[in-house]
C-alpha cells in the first residue's frame, strides 16, 4: 500500500510541476505587462518599460524557455514567486491570502462531502419514497443553477431578511466587519460572514455529492454480500453502514478527487461575489492587470491544493478497499 | 492507474462484473426496432425536459419577432422600471428592455451550449477510443494528458486564456470550452473500448485486417453511442453554465456581442433594489439548463443498463 500511495503522490508531483510550467508559458504569451505603460500621456520612456519588465522576470529579450527556468529556480532557491505588478512579493501575498480561501474551502469540502454523502444514502436506502423524490428534483435545480446565482439570490434574501428585522442580523459583504473588537465579537462577525458564502458553495457539492453517492449506493445494496450480512443476523443498519456504505465509497473517493476542481472554482466564484479577498480574487486581478507571477503563482497554488486532494482521495480509497493493501 | 478509474461506477461490460457479457444498450441501439424513442419519453421527466428545451428553443429565436422592443433601444418613459404588460422583464436604468435583452443573450446561450457541449463529447469519444483500443504507450501517453488537464480546473485555464478569446470572436470561446471539458468523458469511454476490444466482433475484424480507426468508427463508437449520447445532451447545460460564469466576471462573452452571462453580470450591480434585472433573466437560464438536465437524466435511465433505474 505504501508503495502504491507514493507511486500515486510521485505521479502527482510530475504533473503538477508540468502543469504550472505549462501554466507560467500560458500566461506569459496570453499577459502583456507592459500594457499597463501603453497610451499614458506623457509617454513612459522605453528605458522605464524594460527596467520594469526586467524586475517582473518578463524581459521580452529573453528567450521563455530561460524566463520559465529563472521562475523555477527563484521558486526553488529563494522561495520566491517573483514580483507582481504591484511590487509586492507574489509568495507574500498568496501566504497572507491562502487562509481566506483555505478557511472556505477546507468548510465547503468538508460540508459538502459529509452531507452529500449522508443524503445519499438516506435517498438510496428509501429509493422511490418522496423524500427521495424531492431530493431529486431540488439537487436537479441547484445543479442547473450557477454558483454565482445561488451567492446573488441569497444575498437579495439576507438583504429583504434585514430590512425586514429592520437589523443587519446577517452580514455578507467582505469576510469581516472593520472595527469590531474583542474575541467573541470578532469570532461571531466573521461566522456570520462565512454564513452566506459557506451556503452557497456547500449547496451545490451537496447536490453533486449525493446524486453519486445514491447511485453507488443503489450498485452496492442489490450485492449478494449485504443479504449476506442481514443473514448473519446484522440489523438492516449495521449492514447498510457496515459493508453498505463502506463499499459505495470506494468509487466515490475517486470521485471527491475529479470533482475537487469544481469545489475549487465553486470557492473562488463565492469569494469573488461576496467580496473576500482570497486566491480567486487574486486571480482575477492578477488576469486583469496583466501580472504574470501572480497568475502563475495561483496556478502552482492551485496545482498544489489538486494534488493534496488526489493523495487524501488515494489515502481514503486504500483505507476503504481492501484489495489495495498488500 | 486502472484501479483509480472513474469508470467504475459507469462500466457495463467491466470484465470483473457480475452482469458481465453484452450491455443492454448495445442491443438496443443496434436494434433500432425496441422502442427506444417511447421508452426515453414514457417518463415525465424527459416529456418535461424535452418539451421545455423544445419551446426554450423556439421562444428564443422566434420571441424577438413576436416583441415590441427591440434590445438596444431604450425607452425614454420607463427608466428602471419594473415587469409591466409594456415591458415585461422590466426595464434597466437607461431604459433598455430586459425581456427583449434576455431573448438575445439566451440565442447566444443556446448556441454556446449547443456546440460546445457535443464537441467536447466528441473529442471525449475519440481519445477515449484511441486510447481503449491501442492501449500500450499511446493509452499511457492519452490518459497522463487528461490527468494534467484535470490538475488545472477548467475554469482557471479558460481565465487564464481569456486574453486569447478577448481578441477573437465568441465563437473561439466554444472551442476554449469544448477543449476543457471532455477529460473525464474519455476515461468512461476509455474503459468501455478497453472491454470491447476483446469481443468476438472487434477481434474477428482486426484479424481481417480492417484498419484500426475504421474499427473504432463502425464498432467502437457504435457501442458507446448511448454513452455519448447521454452526455452530449448534459454537456449542453454544463457549457451553458461554465460561460455564464466566465461572462459573469468578464472573462467569457464580451461587449458587443451579449448573453445570459454578461446579461446577469449587469443586472448584479442592483440585484438587491432592483431584483428584476437578475432574477429573470437567472431565471431563464436555470430553466434552460433544468430542461437539458432533466432530458438527459431520462436518456440515462432509459438507455444506459447501470443507472438507477433498471437496477431492479
Amino acid at each position: 500500500m505504501l508503495a502504491f500511495i507514493a507511486k500515486r503522490i510521485v505521479n502527482y508531483i510530475v504533473l503538477t510541476i508540468v502543469a504550472t510550467t505549462l501554466g507560467y508559458i500560458l500566461a506569459s504569451t496570453t499577459l502583456n505587462p507592459a500594457a499597463r505603460f501603453l497610451g499614458r500621456n506623457p509617454a513612459v520612456p522605453q528605458g522605464t518599460i524594460d527596467a520594469s519588465l526586467r524586475k517582473l522576470g518578463a524581459d521580452p529579450d529573453t528567450p521563455l524557455i530561460v524566463r520559465t527556468w529563472t521562475w523555477w529556480s527563484n521558486l526553488v532557491t529563494h522561495g520566491s514567486l517573483g514580483m507582481s505588478t504591484r511590487g509586492t512579493e507574489v509568495t507574500a501575498d498568496i501566504v497572507a491570502r491562502s487562509g481566506t480561501s483555505l478557511r472556505l474551502l477546507v468548510i465547503g469540502t468538508l460540508l459538502g462531502a459529509i452531507l452529500g454523502v449522508l443524503l445519499g444514502v438516506w435517498n438510496a436506502v428509501r429509493q422511490y419514497r418522496t423524500s427521495d423524490q424531492v431530493s431529486t428534483y431540488l439537487s436537479f435545480a441547484v445543479l442547473a443553477t450557477p454558483t454565482f446565482v445561488i451567492a446573488v439570490v441569497l444575498m437579495i434574501l439576507a438583504t429583504a431578511m434585514n430590512q425586514g428585522l429592520g437589523t443587519q442580523v446577517i452580514r455578507f459583504t467582505g469576510e469581516y466587519t472593520p472595527g469590531v473588537n474583542g474575541f467573541f465579537p470578532v469570532l461571531g462577525d466573521r461566522l456570520i460572514h462565512l454564513l452566506l458564502p459557506t451556503i452557497s458553495l456547500t449547496i451545490g457539492a451537496v447536490a453533486t455529492y449525493s446524486r453519486y453517492q445514491r447511485s453507488a449506493m443503489l450498485d452496492v445494496l442489490s450485492n449478494d454480500f449485504i443479504r449476506t450480512a442481514r443473514s448473519k443476523g446484522r440489523t438492516r443498519g449495521s449492514a447498510i453502514m457496515r459493508h453498505g456504505v463502506r463499499v459505495a465509497l470506494i468509487p466515490m473517493s475517486t470521485f471527491f478527487a475529479y470533482s475537487f476542481g469544481l469545489i475549487l472554482t465553486g470557492a473562488s466564484i463565492t469569494e469573488l461575489v461576496f467580496s473576500w479577498h482570497g486566491m480567486g480574487e487574486y486571480f482575477v486581478q492578477g488576469i486583469t492587470n496583466n501580472d504574470i507571477n501572480a497568475a502563475s503563482g495561483t496556478i502552482l497554488f492551485t496545482a498544489i491544493l489538486v494534488l493534496i486532494a488526489g493523495t487524501l482521495a488515494d489515502l481514503l480509497y486504500a483505507a476503504l478497499d481492501p484489495r489495495v493493501r498488500v | 492507474m486502472s484501479v483509480l478509474d472513474p469508470t467504475t461506477t459507469t462500466t457495463a461490460g467491466d470484465p470483473g462484473d457480475g452482469n458481465a457479457g453484452v450491455p443492454a444498450h448495445v442491443i438496443e441501439v443496434k436494434g433500432g426496432r425496441t422502442p427506444l424513442w417511447r421508452k426515453v419519453f414514457g417518463t415525465w421527466r424527459a416529456r418535461i425536459g424535452g418539451g421545455a428545451l423544445l419551446l426554450i428553443l423556439l421562444w428564443a429565436f422566434i420571441g424577438p419577432h413576436l416583441y415590441h422592443w427591440n434590445a438596444v433601444d431604450s425607452d425614454g418613459l420607463a427608466f428602471g422600471m419594473p415587469p409591466s404588460a409594456a415591458h415585461w422583464f422590466g426595464t434597466n436604468d437607461i431604459g433598455q428592455d430586459i425581456y427583449a435583452q434576455t431573448l438575445v443573450g439566451l440565442q447566444k446561450s443556446l448556441l454556446i451550449g449547443l456546440i460546445a457541449g457535443p464537441a467536447a463529447t466528441l473529442i471525449a469519444g475519440i481519445v477515449g477510443a484511441i486510447a481503449g483500443y491501442f492501449g500500450g504507450t499511446v493509452d499511457r501517453v492519452l490518459v497522463w494528458v487528461i490527468d494534467l488537464l484535470l490538475v488545472i480546473p477548467s475554469f482557471y485555464a479558460l481565465v487564464l486564456l481569456s486574453p486569447v478569446f478577448k481578441n477573437l470572436t465568441w465563437v473561439a470561446l466554444i472551442v476554449g470550452l469544448a477543449v476543457f471539458s471532455w477529460m473525464v468523458m474519455a476515461r468512461v469511454i476509455r474503459g468501455q473500448t478497453m472491454s470491447l476490444r476483446e469481443r468476438d466482433y472487434v477481434k474477428a475484424a482486426r484479424f481481417m485486417g480492417v484498419p484500426a480507426f475504421t474499427i473504432i468508427r463502425r464498432h467502437i463508437l457504435p457501442n458507446v453511442a448511448s454513452l455519448l449520447i447521454i452526455d452530449a445532451t448534459l454537456g449542453v447545460g454544463a457549457a451553458i453554465l461554465a460561460e455564464s460564469s466566465l461572462s459573469f466576471f468578464g472573462f467569457g462573452i464580451q461587449i458587443p456581442d451579449v448573453s445570459l452571462g454578461t446579461l446577469l453580470a449587469a443586472g448584479s450591480q442592483s440585484a438587491v433594489t432592483r431584483p428584476w434585472l437578475f432574477v429573470l433573466p437567472a431565471a431563464t437560464l436555470v430553466a434552460t439548463v433544468l430542461s437539458t438536465s432533466l432530458l438527459g437524466d431520462a436518456l440515462r435511465d432509459a438507455i444506459d443498463p447501470t443507472s438507477g433505474a433498471n437496477r431492479d
